[in-house]
C-alpha cells in the first residue's frame, strides 16, 4: 500500500535533485532553469499529496497557482537567458561572472 | 461581500489596473516617448495612494475569508513601500533619460512590484503570500536587466533570476510542509495548529524553509551571496530602488509570517533570527571593507542593516516589530538620500561608482558633501543623528528580550562597519587630489539628497512622530 510518506519522500528526493542541480551544474544555465521546476514540481507533488490525504481541497487548488507561477517564471528566466545570450554570445554557467561573487 | 473585500484592497487594486491600463496605452501610442509622462504619473498615484491608505485606514479587517489582512502594520508598511518606491522613480528619472535607458516598461514594473509588495505585508493565508511574493521578484528580476545591451545588467537579471527561484523554491517547499502538517494554509489555522511552545515537528520543519526563503529575500547571510552582484550589474535608479521598497515589504512579510503564522512558538524561530541576524551584521560590516565600488559597498551596507532590523525581529515581542519597523522606515529614508547621491556622481556625463573618484569632493560641491556626510554618519549610527536611534531601538528590543549577547554583538559590528562609512568621508574631505567628479546638474537626486540628509538631522526632535505609529502597527501585528 502506497501512503502518504512514499509522496513526500518522491517529493523530497526531487527537491534535493533539483538544489544539487543548482548548485553543481558547471555547464549550461538552461540546466539551471530545469532545477527550478524539478524544484517547484516536487512541492507540487507533496501539496497534492496532502491535500488529497487529507481530503482538502485547498492544497490543489494552490497546485494550480504554483503551476501558473511556474510557467510565467520560466517565461521571464528564459527572456532574460536570450537578453543575457545576446550579450555575452556564451550560456555557460561558468561565463556567467563579468562581476565575482 | 465581495463588495467589501473589493473596498478593502482598493489601493492594491487601482494600482494595478492603472499599470495595466498604462501599458496598453503606452504599447498603442508612442511607446518611449511616454515614457516620463507615465513615470510620474505612478509616482504622483503612489503618493496619492499613500496618503489614502494613510488617512482613511482604520482598525483591522480582513477580506476574502482571512487571505487578506488590512491593519495598522500593513498600512504602515505599505505608506513606506509607496513613498519610497515614488521618491526613487522620480529621482532616477534624469539619470536613465539622459542615458537612452528610460523605456516605459519601467515605471509600469516597479508599479506592479509595489503591488506585490503590497500583497505581501498584507497576507494572511500562504497563497495570498506566495502571490504576492511572485508578482514582486518576477518584476524585480526584468527592472535588474533593464539595460538590454548591458553585460552586467543581463548578468544581474540572470543571476537575481536564478538565486531567487531557488529562494521561491525553498520558501514554496516549506509553505507545502506546513500547508501538510497544519492542515490548511490560512494563518489563523495555522497558528492554531502551531499552538504554544510545542509544534509539530513537521511544521517546524515547514517554518524554516520558509524563514531560509524569505532571508534571500531580505539579503541576510547566509542567504546574501546574490545581493553584491545584483547591486552592481543593475542600472543606479534600479538600484535605489532594490535597496529601500522590497527590503520593507520583506521584513514586513518575514514579521507578518512569523506572528500572524508561527507567534505562540516564538522561541523556536527566535534562536534562528538571533542567528542570522549576527552573520548578517558582521558579514555586512567586514566584507564591506575591502569594496572599491559604491554601489556593492551599499549592498554588504544593506545586508548588515538587515542584520539590525532582524534582530528587533528577533526579540520575538511587540516592542521588537516596532523597533523594526523603526528601523526599517530610517534605513529607508536614509538609502533614498545616499542614493540620490550615488545617481549624481558622473564624469564626462558617464555615471561613476568608483569611490576614489570622489577624492577632494568636498571643496568642489560643499553642500553636497556636507549632506553626504551626514547620512554616512547616520548609516554608521553615530549619535545623534536618527540613524543612531534606530540601532538603539533594535538594541534595546533585543536587550529586553534577553539577547543580550546579540546587542553586545550589534554594538561591536555597528564599530567595524562604521570605518567603511568613514573611508567614504575621508575620500571627500582630505582624499588625495586627482581627477574628480563632474559638477553634476542633476537637481531632483540632489534634492532627495539634501531632504533626507535634512530628516536624518532634525529627526532627533521626535523622529517625526514615527515611534507611536510603529508602536500602533506593532500594536495590531502582536496580540
Amino acid at each position: 500500500m502506497i501512503g502518504l510518506e512514499h509522496y513526500l519522500t518522491v517529493a523530497a528526493v526531487l527537491f534535493v535533485i533539483g538544489i544539487f542541480g543548482l548548485f553543481l551544474n558547471r555547464k549550461n544555465v538552461i540546466i539551471l532553469l530545469m532545477s527550478i521546476e524539478l524544484m517547484l514540481l516536487a512541492v507540487n507533488i507533496n501539496l497534492v499529496a496532502f491535500s488529497s490525504f487529507s481530503g482538502d481541497l485547498v492544497g490543489q487548488i494552490f497546485t494550480l497557482l504554483v503551476l501558473t507561477v511556474a510557467a510565467a517564471e520560466a517565461a521571464i528566466g528564459l527572456a532574460i537567458l536570450v537578453v543575457f545570450f545576446r550579450n555575452r554570445g556564451t550560456i555557460d554557467v561558468e561565463d556567467v561572472n563579468v562581476m565575482k561573487g | 461581500m465581495i463588495q467589501a473585500d473589493l473596498t478593502l484592497i482598493l489601493p492594491e487594486l487601482v494600482l494595478a489596473l492603472f499599470a495595466m491600463a498604462a501599458l496598453i496605452f503606452a504599447v498603442y501610442a508612442g511607446k518611449d516617448k511616454l515614457a516620463a509622462p507615465i513615470l510620474w504619473l505612478t509616482a504622483g498615484l503612489m503618493a496619492v495612494l499613500a496618503a489614502w491608505i494613510g488617512i482613511t485606514g482604520e482598525g483591522s479587517r480582513t477580506a476574502f475569508g482571512g487571505m487578506f489582512i488590512d491593519d495598522g502594520f500593513a498600512r504602515f508598511a505599505k505608506i513606506t513601500i509607496l513613498l519610497s518606491a515614488g521618491a526613487v522613480l522620480v529621482m532616477g528619472q534624469e539619470f536613465m533619460a539622459r542615458r537612452d535607458m528610460l523605456r516605459f516598461e519601467y515605471p509600469i514594473l516597479v508599479a506592479l512590484s509595489a503591488v506585490g509588495m503590497m500583497m505581501m505585508v498584507s497576507a494572511g493565508d500562504l497563497m495570498a503570500l506566495y502571490m504576492g511574493l511572485e508578482l514582486q521578484s518576477l518584476a524585480l528580476y526584468v527592472v535588474a536587466a533593464m539595460r538590454r545591451d548591458s553585460v552586467r545588467s543581463t548578468e544581474a537579471g540572470l543571476k537575481y533570476f536564478v538565486l531567487g527561484a531557488l529562494s521561491s523554491g525553498l520558501l514554496l517547499y516549506g509553505a507545502s510542509l506546513v500547508y501538510g502538517y497544519a492542515g490548511t494554509t490560512l494563518f489563523t489555522g495555522i497558528i492554531a495548529a502551531a499552538g504554544e511552545g510545542q509544534a509539530p515537528i513537521g511544521l517546524l520543519l515547514g517554518l524554516i524553509f520558509v524563514m531560509s526563503g524569505l532571508a534571500f529575500k531580505v539579503s541576510a547571510v547566509p542567504f546574501h551571496m546574490w545581493t553584491p552582484d545584483v547591486y552592481e550589474g543593475s542600472p543606479t535608479p534600479v538600484t535605489a530602488f532594490f535597496a529601500t521598497a522590497p527590503k520593507m515589504a520583506a521584513m514586513g512579510l518575514f514579521a507578518r509570517v512569523l506572528h500572524d503564522a508561527f507567534g505562540g512558538v516564538s522561541a523556536d524561530w527566535s534562536q534562528v533570527l538571533a542567528l542570522l541576524s549576527l552573520l548578517s551584521m558582521f558579514l555586512g560590516a567586514v566584507a564591506a571593507i575591502g569594496q572599491t565600488n559604491i554601489k556593492r559597498l551599499m549592498a554588504y551596507s544593506s545586508i548588515a542593516h538587515m542584520g539590525y532590523a532582524l534582530m528587533g525581529l528577533a526579540a520575538g515581542t511587540a516592542f521588537g516589530v516596532q523597533a523594526m519597523l523603526v528601523y526599517m522606515a530610517i534605513y529607508v529614508t536614509m538609502n533614498v538620500g545616499t542614493f540620490g547621491f550615488i545617481l549624481t556622481m558622473e564624469r564626462d556625463g558617464q555615471p561613476v561608482t568608483d569611490i576614489s573618484a570622489l577624492n577632494q569632493y568636498a571643496t568642489r560641491a560643499p553642500g553636497k558633501a556636507l549632506a553626504m556626510l551626514i547620512l554616512l554618519f547616520s548609516l554608521a549610527g553615530v549619535p545623534p543623528l536618527v540613524g543612531f536611534f534606530g540601532k538603539l531601538y533594535v538594541l534595546r528590543a533585543a536587550y529586553e528580550a534577553g539577547l543580550a549577547w546579540l546587542a553586545v554583538a550589534g554594538v561591536i559590528a555597528s564599530v567595524i562597519g562604521a570605518f567603511y562609512y568613514l573611508r567614504i568621508v575621508y575620500f571627500m574631505y582630505f582624499g588625495e587630489e586627482g581627477e574628480g567628479l563632474d559638477r553634476s546638474r542633476a537637481s531632483v537626486p540632489a534634492g532627495f539628497l539634501m531632504a533626507s540628509a535634512a530628516v536624518m538631522l532634525f529627526g532627533v526632535v521626535n523622529l517625526f512622530g514615527i515611534e507611536g505609529l510603529a508602536q500602533a502597527a506593532a500594536a495590531a501585528l502582536v496580540n
